[in-house]
């Protein structure tokens, strides 16, 4: 049973790691900035639990930041991504423009917050 | 003029906005109200409707009208319920069609359960809440609709006016994700579902977190936990998706599948759990909790319990207030099932929610006015729609042989005439003819509701005389400015919190409590003065440093809101804190009675006394004898009353207002 587990988790990692190869570079771009944003996000919990949280808003506007541009990086990755049928009518320049303006609300406001 | 109570403070705030500018207005703390311990009004107000109001008013000056603040104060809530008009057509052009939009619209003009706090000077949160509530909403589901990040950006902005503007932004923060949970259950998860509730959230938190009254609570409060707990689930949600697309595989997708459910409803059970059971987590308040569960109010918290707003809703009300949307709602349920889509699932879940949290609670009547207006208006214009459609076939059905083959084939296909019922076009238009009946019935109703039960202020009282004339009362305006104009400006007035507000902004005096209810012990105190007798009382007024105590009496005018009504409450919420007070010693068998058969607590505490005084020596009525109280249907019990530590300052000329003056200690000067 647990041989076939640990069978199953590797060929789904070969499978996975196969076909993440294959996705076009301008999406792998926008994956590693989500991945940086997230680590950052990572790092910015653990020193809050080595510190403490005080003061609380400039915590959750470090880490709402983070997380808000990742969500917002897989937002744009969406809409970009060409194989998405409900897209296609979608123009790449307009979805950036989106995400930049949304970008741009998120930081006032984080700036705001931070205190 | 400015109705109501709270509309008061409303306006007193939003007059210091205007003269002292925003950054005084953010950091004000308060000293004239709530003495001895002050209210940080900066930090314990919902600014959205002051910061409206004054914007109007500046830019109004900015074109040279020069109009004073307290006119646009009065003008904001209908201005802000034409807009909602507004939306409201654009949300049913969303859902349905155009003409669905209209019909909510003309419905949502004139609706009574929304008129009723959008008069001309009704002046609360309310007035610009709806507006932004139905806007957050309409963009919610535009931007679902279309999957696009600006509209979902639009409902974040509009989220950010709901939480600035009132504290029911909490029915948005949980209908959303409940919405969400609903798509996300009957299978209609969609990447643009995914784009417009992480943005609206991510942001609109964000932005709502800049309030100082929500402060943290989007992430501490256990009231905001679903809408978290929704946007962790969406993130695992188009995880797996993602991998199922990259697998393309279906067996190495369900061990996957098997291994990421498990983990992450065990990782969000402990969470979850660990957050509430330390306290991290607050549970849902007691304003919030009585929504859920009716009677928790009742046995815990009296203060809740005695706002005659928040009462359970008798069908009377219903039907008062919504007329014929009251059928044609469940009508427009059926119109939505037969087609449905991400947008009618939504106004579907609104409807049905916001009825249900209507029938718990009276005022909330008003959250669930749009819904209905907008379910009912699906049901008059798809009606309405197929009955037209049924009498224009006549010349469609005789111009076959001049269009062309496909057309005129799909034309026919779609409305032919069922040839066994020859009556069919006299029905339709009968139909027709009782639809239009029918909305005909509902303005007539709506404008009689408006003019009989709306626009009353409250602060001015209107009866009708023996010979059918109408008769004001403006005691409480009357005795408002008696305090403005003769004492001194430092004096402290003690009196129930219900005119609190009104006395501040009006008398410009110092009040012990008022309307916002923030302190439970210090209204308790009040309570207990009021229930206990003279000497007690009088102590108890020492030591908070009052100068006056005014009541409300509606003996001679048979006004039925009066303090002796309410006293019953005022002794609850004493005995809650102060347990010397006991509710059954001012009953007699149960019963609450003034007259000679009341119990000798009641004859002899300070509220009785302050009312009565004097009262027996006077007639009321023709017929009765002389201290015959109007508003409870009896003869007094104890006519010869003498205060020992206050004397009688005023009296309105209706006897609805009665002032009182705390004598100093007889040894000093």
């Amino acid at each position: 049973m647990v041989k076939s587990t640990t069978k199953d988790a590797r060929d789904l990692f070969h499978t996975l790691r196969s076909a993440y190869v294959a996705t076009p570079t301008n999406l792998k771009i926008i994956d590693l900035y989500v991945c940086f944003a997230v680590f950052t996000a990572l790092i910015q919990v653990a020193y809050m639990a080595l510190v403490g949280s005080f003061p609380f808003n400039s915590f959750l506007s470090g880490v709402l930041s983070c997380i808000g541009t990742a969500v917002l990086a897989v937002c744009l990755r969406i809409q970009v991504n060409k194989e998405n049928k409900e897209f296609k009518n979608l123009a790449p320049e307009r979805a950036f423009a989106d995400f930049v303006l949304c970008n741009l609300v998120l930081h006032l406001v984080i700036i705001n917050f931070l205190g | 003029m400015i109705h109501e109570f709270d509309p008061y403070f409303n306006y007193r705030t939003t007059l210091f906005l205007t003269e002292k500018g925003f950054y005084e207005f953010w950091n004000w703390f308060d000293s004239e109200s709530w003495y001895p311990l002050g209210r940080i009004i900066g930090g314990t107000l919902y600014p959205g409707l002051m910061v409206t109001a004054a914007l109007i008013y500046w830019a109004l000056r900015f074109l040279r009208f020069f109009v004073h603040i307290r006119e646009v104060c009065v003008l904001t809530a209908p201005f802000f319920a034409s807009n909602t008009t507004l939306v409201a057509y654009f949300f049913g052009k969303e859902i349905w069609d155009t003409g669905a939009g209209l019909v909510a619209a003309v419905l949502i003009a004139i609706c009574p359960g929304y008129i009723s706090r959008s008069v001309a000077g009704s002046y609360d949160n309310e007035a610009v809440a709806i507006f932004a509530l139905l806007l957050t909403f309409y963009l919610f589901v535009k931007a679902v609709n279309t999957g696009s990040l600006a509209w979902a950006l639009g409902s974040a902005f509009g989220y950010f006016y709901m939480v600035s503007a009132w504290g029911g932004y909490v029915f948005i923060i949980n209908l959303v994700p409940l919405y969400v949970l609903v798509l996300l259950i009957t299978g209609r998860y969609s990447m643009r579902l995914y784009i417009a509730y992480n943005c609206m959230y991510i942001l609109g938190m964000l932005l709502a977190m800049q309030i100082r009254f929500v402060g943290f609570q989007h992430v501490q409060s256990g009231e905001h936990m679903g809408a978290m707990g929704v946007f962790l689930l969406m993130q695992v949600f188009y995880f797996l998706d993602w991998v199922k697309y990259q697998l393309n595989d279906t067996k190495l997708f369900q061990t996957f599948l098997r291994i990421t459910v498990t983990s992450a409803i065990l990782v969000g059970g402990i969470a979850l759990g660990v957050g509430t059971a330390s306290g991290y987590i607050s549970p849902w308040t007691g304003r919030f909790y009585s929504l859920l569960d009716p009677t928790y109010a009742k046995d815990h918290i009296p203060i809740i319990a005695s706002v005659s707003e928040h009462q359970p809703t008798a069908w009377s009300s219903f039907m008062f207030d919504y007329h014929i949307l009251l059928f044609l709602f469940p009508a427009g349920l059926y119109f939505c099932f037969k087609r449905l889509s991400d947008a009618t699932i939504f106004i579907v879940m609104y409807g049905l929610t916001s009825l249900y949290f209507a029938g718990v609670m009276v005022r909330l009547i008003l959250v669930a006015t749009p819904a209905v207006c907008l379910i009912s208006a699906i049901a008059v214009s798809a009606t309405v729609k197929n009955l037209t459609s049924l009498l224009r076939t006549k010349q469609k059905v005789s111009q076959t042989g001049s269009t062309k083959g496909a057309g005129s084939s799909k034309a026919s296909s779609k409305v032919t005439l069922d040839q066994s019922q020859p009556f069919q076009k006299n029905g339709a238009s009968a139909l027709l003819v009782g639809v239009f009946y029918l909305l005909s019935r509902y303005a007539i109703h709506c404008t009689w509701v408006t003019s009989e039960a709306y626009s009353s202020p409250s602060i001015v009282l209107a009866a009708r005389g023996a010979h059918g004339n109408r008769i004001l009362f403006d005691d409480y305006r009357e005795a408002y400015y008696w305090l403005r104009q003769n004492t001194p400006t430092d004096a402290k007035i003690m009196s129930w919190w219900d005119y609190g507000y009104q006395i501040t902004a009006m008398g410009n005096r110092t009040v012990i409590v008022d309307n916002n209810t923030w302190n439970n012990t210090h209204i308790a105190t009040v309570g207990r003065a009021m229930s206990s007798n003279e000497d007690e009382a009088y102590e108890i007024m020492r030591s908070l440093d009052v100068n006056y105590v005014l009541v409300v009496f509606g003996g001679v005018t048979g006004y039925s809101s009066d303090d002796i009504n309410k006293f019953l409450w005022m002794v609850r919420i004493g005995g809650g804190v102060f347990p010397v007070i006991k509710e059954p010693d001012y009953l007699v068998n149960g019963e609450f009675r003034v007259d000679k058969g009341a119990s000798p607590k009641m004859l002899n505490c300070l509220m009785y006394k302050l009312c009565y005084y004097r009262f027996g020596e006077l007639t009321t009525e023709y017929g009765k004898p002389p201290g015959y109280d109007r508003a409870r249907g009896g003869e007094i019990g104890n006519k010869d009353i003498k205060l020992e530590h206050l004397e009688e300052a005023y009296t309105t000329s209706n006897w609805i207002v009665r002032i009182y003056r705390v004598k100093p200690p007889t040894n000093r000067l």
